[in-house]
């Protein structure tokens, strides 16, 4: 296999760990654009989404309704948390966002636990996800990675044309910029909160489920990608769905090269043992130094929202 | 004295009554349990210096009890037992780690502060983990706790405890010293208001970075006093859910109190140990009692001592 390929379809790994990250990232940075909400507890729906979708598609016996049934229970998950805890702190400051939803955190993950127990759950993909297809000669590549790509920028492109040219997305752009006057012109402001929750917690629910088979099912899944979303929107800068695009393809491609090559690159530079150690630890902290430079660059993200408070 | 004054006198002399009064009872436990309370104490006492006399809500403060811990570990490793030594370098480390993180992440306001310094802290915690000649991700055992030329001795438990109290009551008096100076009248502005504070001639940013490497030293003996307490020094120390709950005892305490993030350790930890005690799954109490507390308990434990001044 030359190297071409090799790096070809790292290329595409990083670009499916990309769109799954864009999953989350677009719910976050919806829900802290308009409601001006830090939600740690975003991680958890992901998990919740790979539970609830694993669960229902062993119950029904087809993929796609099990798909189906995770997505409407994320999506209730998400709106119930909404109405029950997360309502009320709209108004608090930012600390009192991250500690009650950081209390969210470990309220899920042992719940989870309760219900599923401890190990982890493998996933059973139906036969028509399972094969390989060789997109230029000489590489192979699960079709199921072809199809996380597709679906995810469907996802990113639906989600550009309901904020962009519905009146919803009017709504939703109304209500980041000024929500007094968004109320005052008769819109009900909590309901639209509800549902912009829910469906940040449906796209969570979407990357949980989709990451389900490639990673392992398991409790606290949902914190390791996380703080990867939170890299992600820090770059792209809070609040922006462009820049929580840009920011995820750009932390997907580059913690996943990063993974892949640093080490045999690094042999090269410095002796072969020195990279042995170094590299590893370096590729983990890869994406994180690029946050640092980022910021250290711009405090504000490569696109800051226009508009906010 | 004042009676808010009276209050504390008297729960601080809970605290030094504790080990022979536990010795009696014959549970030795207590003693191991309030002494890793008073660590944490120290490392939220550390952490409400920045957050709640300073604004800066670091998600990252757990960094500096990894810094410590692993000074403290690495040296015993290469086979240097002095204590003095030991701590020293664990607080100058954590101090110098604290001026990188600071210079960049002092620059920033608000969540993006909140998430700079979280992801700093992961940086060191994959540091941590990929470090295998110090253990990796299972950690390395302190086969010989911190020597002071035999002045005290760390195996012992009721002197470990007696030291940590001492020392605690003077991370205390130092936070109090400090947020009583000039300085920390300059950070208590910045707090309150960057603007004006600036319009005044200062600017803030040197007198945050300060403080928020004086935390970091400050956090940075924690991490060498529960690398001697628990004689086991893993990247588990500097892990994300360690930095939420070093902020949720300030916060439950009550950010801006000299004494409460003290009492907010104490409650934090001895509710998790009781809940623990009753079922496995005692995270699916305490989460939502955490988002109660945040919730309905704003004014935090302080809030319940009696007032200094009384109001008319």
């Amino acid at each position: 296999m030359s190297y071409g390929i090799l790096v070809f379809e790292q290329l595409l790994n990083g670009i499916q760990l990309g769109v799954t990250l864009f999953l989350m990232a677009a719910g976050l940075t919806l829900v802290f654009g308009i409601m001006n909400l830090v939600n740690l507890a975003h991680g958890s729906l992901y998990m919740v989404g790979a539970y609830l979708t694993v669960c229902a598609v062993q119950w029904t016996g087809s993929y796609l309704a099990g798909v189906a049934l995770g997505l409407a229970g994320t999506l209730v998950v998400g709106m119930l948390v909404e109405v029950i805890a997360l309502r009320t702190l709209y108004e608090r400051d930012h600390l009192d966002q991250v500690l009650a939803t950081f209390g969210l955190i470990l309220f899920f993950n042992e719940a989870i636990v309760l219900i599923w127990g401890r190990s982890a759950l493998y996933t059973s993909l139906p036969a028509w996800l399972q094969g390989h297809v060789e997109l230029i000669p000489g590489s192979i590549y699960p079709v199921y990675r072809v199809a996380v790509i597709g679906v995810g920028l469907a996802v990113a492109a639906g989600l550009w044309y309901v904020v962009t040219r519905t009146r919803l997305g009017m709504l939703i752009r109304a209500g980041a910029s000024n929500r007094t006057m968004v109320a005052a012109l008769g819109v009900n402001i909590r309901l639209l909160y509800t549902l912009v929750f829910g469906l940040g917690a449906a796209l969570a629910g979407l990357a949980g489920l989709m990451a389900g088979p490639i990673y392992a099912v398991q409790p606290g899944m949902g914190e390791l990608i996380l703080i990867q979303v939170f890299v992600v929107i820090v770059i792209g800068g809070i609040g922006s769905i462009r820049g929580a695009l840009v920011g995820s393809l750009v932390v997907g491609i580059v913690d996943t090269l990063g993974r892949a090559f640093l080490k045999p690159v690094l042999g090269h530079v410095i002796s072969p043992p020195a990279a042995e150690a170094a590299g590893p630890a370096l590729a983990s902290m890869l994406i994180y130094l690029l946050m640092a430079v980022v910021l250290a660059l711009r405090p504000e993200g490569l696109f800051p929202a226009r508009g906010g408070r | 004295m004042s009676r808010r004054a009276l209050a504390l006198a008297a729960l601080a002399a809970l605290l030094v009554a504790l080990p022979p009064v536990a010795a009696a009872l014959g549970q030795p436990y207590y003693i191991d349990l309030v002494r890793r309370v008073m660590i944490f104490a120290i490392a939220a006492a550390s952490l409400n210096l920045i957050l709640g006399f300073g604004g800066l809500v670091s998600f990252g403060h757990a960094a500096y009890l990894g810094v410590g811990g692993y000074s403290v570990g690495i040296l015993a490793f290469y086979g240097v037992n002095n204590g003095w030594l030991q701590w020293a370098v664990a607080i100058v480390a954590s101090a110098l780690v604290a001026l990188v993180i600071g210079a960049i992440s002092v620059r920033t306001r608000g969540i993006y502060f909140i998430m700079i310094t979280l992801a700093f802290t992961q940086m060191l915690y994959y540091l941590g983990i990929s470090a295998e000649e110090f253990g990796g991700d299972d950690g390395m055992r302190l086969k010989v706790k911190s020597q002071f030329s035999g002045l005290l001795d760390l195996d012992h438990p009721v002197a470990f405890y007696y030291l940590v109290l001492v020392l605690l009551f003077a991370v205390l008096y130092l936070v109090r010293r400090i947020v009583d100076s000039r300085f920390g009248m300059v950070l208590r502005a910045s707090k309150s208001n960057e603007a004006r504070s600036r319009a005044i001639g200062f600017s803030p940013y040197p007198y945050q970075l300060a403080a928020f490497v004086i935390a970091g030293a400050i956090c940075g003996l924690a991490g060498a006093l529960l690398a001697n307490h628990t004689a086991y020094i893993t990247p588990a120390y500097m892990d994300w859910t360690r930095s939420g709950e070093i902020m949720f005892m300030v916060i439950l305490g009550g950010a801006g109190t000299i004494a409460g993030p003290a009492l907010g350790a104490f409650a934090l930890l001895v509710v998790e140990d009781l809940l623990s005690g009753w079922t496995a799954h005692w995270q699916v109490i305490l989460g939502p009692l955490l988002v109660l507390s945040v919730l309905f308990f704003r004014r935090g434990l302080a809030g319940l001592l009696p007032r200094e001044a009384r109001r008319g």
